[in-house]
């Protein structure tokens, strides 16, 4: 079986985001970026059924530009076999769904029987993709797994789903399934792998090549267009309590119940 | 509170300042490490360094290790078996080390920037690989290929780890005096003697431990020019236990996750690396990488505890600014940046780590040009560098890097000395780095009796020479004008000072003695003066925000770092009186 996992890259967790003069996207000049978490841990699900010889072969599914070929090498020098690259003018200001659009026709092309996904991105949080891929393939779906096993043409997932309560959803493959973190420790590169990574060639597959009408991608296929950006809040100043530690602290309760109602 | 984080963009910047590419990835054997390969390499190890090291660095100091008298096993603290295996897994130790014994063949280069990561995050778990690295080293250059056949590939790859054991109950600097006895037998030595200080001598990382051991054979001449040197493994190869054990563990200032061993040798096998009696010269041979990697620990920590200073001093508002038009009245006091002085004990720091940062990449780069390079002239003038600048980063890398710890300590008050922050761990830890791998004092009489003299003085003109090839080529490039001529003039003192040492030195040892460590940190400070040149002239080409950074750093080295050159100047040559007329009965 060959595992699709799809790899979005994302600024790093720690990076301060502004907004881009047209005031709807990020100014990514300065960002670094890093594979979106999330899908570090469907990339470490991938590897390790291909450790225990239960996938043949793991292939990474990114819809990017250059500038994204790093984060693709870094999942090869992980362990990923291939990797191909979705890239297309066409697809530029696709929302979720032509995301989903793209990779359901590169999963399908490369004859994947199992994909796996970050639960979300940490950018924009939709957790819409993986969803709308699984719908668009017609499989089913187990969204924010954190433990999964296979068992032939079968699978057995486990999720939380709030208040302490676990599912355990049983299914047949071909299946998409997301990754909540705690599946698994996403592993370091080996140098070797990395040095292999680098000269591995990355197709790069357009709209023809997926077969794909361009106009239900990108800006014209998309149902939700963003309009307008903006930072959040500045946070108000803190409060210095002053006087007497025990007048202070009567001062203080009352503010943490009546003002923050935290108490 | 662990801040750190690793300084990949300025390593890229100096492998990019010094040349990398064309110095050393354009060489055969490196065609595979360009720039960008380099840097994956580099970004994947620090990405380990900081998630996996880091956070046992500070549990790792409280806790310490564990010495188990009943089996005379050691344990170290937890986490660091599995940090130790993640570490040999991903293939770091074997960066450097050549492919067909298990290596990635990468440029030494690679391995020294790297290790300022890693001891950053960790330094006790950084001896480890160090002292392993020191072993792999000496089998390379010195062993046959029966023993590297049987031991290189399990120290490359991290199944066994490696140790140094020179120093004795009565010997450390001089080791002319150890007396460990190696009797041969068969096809191999029998060894009984007691060593002291061994780190990493004993511990639960590995399935075995393999020490390289200094020793007599019966029939060797007196002092230095009697030492062989044998390999003793821990476990021998048919899986029994040699004669070797652990007689206990030291308890110290740092470096607490580190052991430090007493190992006791008992008609322990060994074999015997190169030649009988030629130890020495052997040894010699490695000691440039070793003493450029404790040069590197200097470097590491001052960096690891600027990063934290100047987070803490970003946030404290304590007084208000002199000036009365910086003061930020709806605060209760003005952010301590305002303060000069704090200013002074940050760009200290700051000036004099990135210039050591720089030192390293060139030490480095000419490491890998001494042993690669297609010409014999090209090797030649590379080594001469190796060999004048090692005893200067060892020594003044580590001196430096102790005062900037503890200038950033000041910074940072009261909270400095806490164990709220890591700070006076990293003064703890960085402390020893002035004493092992030669004290630096055996750095600057290495620098002034042996380096100076050597061919008639030709590394010094080597060194020189490099240095007046940057001031022709920076003729024509006005911004690096003053740069330069403080360059130049400081190059003047400094052959002066070199004179009138050579003259003193040649006729009284003792004046030599006397003045070596001040006029050691004179060639420092002068030779980072002209690694601050390289840098601006690569600045110059990247532009932007990145070069307006280094000339006003560099600009702060060469007003307020720099004027100390003439104070050791002037100690190097005030000469032995006041120290040999002394009185020893006063002391
Ligand atoms: C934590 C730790 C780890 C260590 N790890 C190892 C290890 O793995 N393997 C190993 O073999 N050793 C190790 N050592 C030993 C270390 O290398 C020695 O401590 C060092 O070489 C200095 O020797 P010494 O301590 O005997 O000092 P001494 O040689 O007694 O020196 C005392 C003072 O005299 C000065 N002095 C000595 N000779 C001269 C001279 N000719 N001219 C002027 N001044 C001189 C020194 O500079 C120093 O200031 C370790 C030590 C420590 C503390």
């Amino acid at each position: 079986m060959i595992i699709g996992v799809c790899l979005k890259q994302v600024p790093a967790s720690d990076s301060r985001i502004k907004i881009d003069g047209s005031g709807a996207g990020v100014d990514a000049s300065d960002l670094k970026m890093e594979i979106n978490p999330y899908d570090e841990f469907a990339l470490e699900e991938a590897l390790k059924l291909k450790d225990a010889k239960v996938a043949k072969k793991v292939i990474v599914l990114t819809v990017g530009g250059s500038d994204s070929e790093q984060r693709i090498r870094d999942a090869l020098a992980r362990g990923a076999d291939d990797a191909v690259r979705l890239d297309d003018a066409a697809f530029a200001g696709s929302d979720s769904l032509g995301i989903a659009r793209i990779l359901a026709a590169a999963a399908q092309k490369e004859g994947v029987g199992l994909i796996l996904a970050g639960k979300q991105a940490i950018d924009d949080d939709n957790s819409q993709v993986p969803a709308m891929v699984a719908e668009l393939l017609g499989w089913p779906q187990v969204t924010v797994v954190d433990k999964l096993e296979l068992d032939g043409g079968s699978f057995k997932a486990w999720r939380q789903s709030g208040g302490g309560v676990r599912d355990v959803v049983t299914g047949s493959l071909p299946a998409v399934i997301s990754a909540d973190k705690g599946m698994n420790t996403p592993r370091y590169a080996k140098l070797r792998g990395i040095m292999m990574a680098k000269r591995k060639k990355i197709p790069v597959y357009d709209a023809a090549a997926l077969g794909l009408d361009p106009a239900s991608v990108g800006a014209a296929g998309a149902k939700v267009t963003q309009v307008n950006w903006s930072e959040p809040p500045a946070r108000p100043p803190g409060r210095i309590l002053s006087g007497e530690v025990p007048s202070m602290v009567k001062e203080l309760v009352t503010l943490l119940r009546d003002e923050a109602k935290v108490l | 509170m662990q801040l750190y984080k690793a300084p990949n963009a300025d390593i890229k910047f100096n492998l990019e300042a010094f040349d990398y590419e064309g110095q050393v990835a354009s060489i055969d054997e490196y065609a595979d490490f360009d720039l960008d390969m380099a840097m994956s390499l580099l970004d994947e190890h620090a990405r380990f360094c900081e998630n996996e090291l880091l956070p046992l660095n500070e549990s790792g100091d409280r806790k310490g290790i564990h010495f188990n008298p009943d089996d005379a096993s050691v344990t170290l603290p937890e986490g660091f078996k599995e940090a130790f295996n993640g570490y040999k897994e991903a293939g770091f130790l074997g960066l450097p080390f050549p492919p067909e014994h298990g290596g990635t063949g990468a440029p030494l280069t690679l391995a020294a920037v790297a290790s300022e990561v890693l001891i950053a995050t960790n330094k006790a778990f950084s001896m480890c690989p160090g002292l392993t690295s020191g072993l792999i080293e000496a089998l390379e250059a010195h062993g046959s290929d029966d023993l590297k056949g049987r031991y290189l590939e399990n120290l490359i790859t991290g199944k066994w780890s490696g140790t140094m054991c020179l120093t004795e109950p009565q010997c450390g600097t001089d080791l002319g005096m150890l007396t460990t006895k190696a009797i041969p037998e068969g096809d191999h030595y029998r060894l009984t003697g007691s060593k002291i200080w061994i780190t990493f001598g004993e511990h639960d990382l590995t399935e075995n431990i393999v020490h390289l051991v200094l020793a007599r054979l019966p029939d060797a001449p007196p002092g230095i020019k009697g030492i062989s040197v044998f390999i003793v493994p821990k476990v021998r190869e048919d899986g029994t236990a040699n004669g070797v054990s652990c007689g206990g563990l030291e308890h110290k200032m740092g470096i607490h996750a580190s052991p430090t061993c007493v190992i006791n040798l008992d008609n322990a096998v060994g074999y015997l690396v190169g030649v009988p009696h030629k130890g020495m010269r052997a040894m010699f041979t490695m000691m440039n990488n070793a003493r450029l990697n404790v040069g590197v620990e200097g470097l590491a920590l001052s960096d690891a505890a600027y990063q934290h200073a100047l987070a803490y001093a970003k946030d404290r508002r304590q007084s208000r600014s002199l000036d009365p038009a910086k003061r930020e009245l709806d605060h209760a006091a003005d952010n301590i940046l305002v303060h000069p002085d704090v200013r002074r004990m940050l760009l200290n720091v700051k000036s004099t780590n990135e210039a050591l940062r720089g030192l390293v990449t060139y030490i480095a780069i000419n490491i890998d040009r001494a042993h690669h390079c297609a010409d014999e002239a090209d090797r030649q003038k590379s080594d001469d560098i190796v060999a004048l600048l090692t005893p200067i980063i060892k020594s003044y890398a580590t001196e430096r890097g102790f005062e900037n710890v503890s200038e950033c300590m000041q910074v940072m008050g009261g909270a400095g000395y806490t164990q709220d922050w890591p700070v006076e761990q990293y003064l703890r830890d960085v402390r020893i780095a002035l004493i092992y791998e030669g004290t630096n004092h055996i750095q600057a009489l290495d620098l002034v009796g042996r380096k100076l003299p050597r061919h008639g003085g030709r590394l010094l003109q080597t060194f020189m020479g490099e240095v007046t090839t940057l001031i022709r080529g920076s003729k024509d490039t006005p911004e690096l004008a003053p740069f330069i001529s403080a360059l130049k003039e400081r190059s003047k003192q400094l052959q002066a000072a070199t004179m009138e040492l050579a003259g003193k030195g040649m006729s009284d040892q003792e004046e030599a003695g006397a003045a070596a460590s001040n006029y050691l940190n004179l060639f420092a400070l002068t030779t980072l003066a002209y690694i601050w040149c390289r840098q601006l002239t690569h600045a110059l080409s990247v532009g932007g925000a990145q070069q307006e950074a280094k000339f006003q750093t560099a600009r702060y080295f060469f007003d307020m770092v720099l004027p100390e050159a003439d104070l050791y100047a002037r100690l190097a040559s005030v000469g032995k009186a006041p120290m040999m007329d002394f009185n020893v009965d006063y002391l």
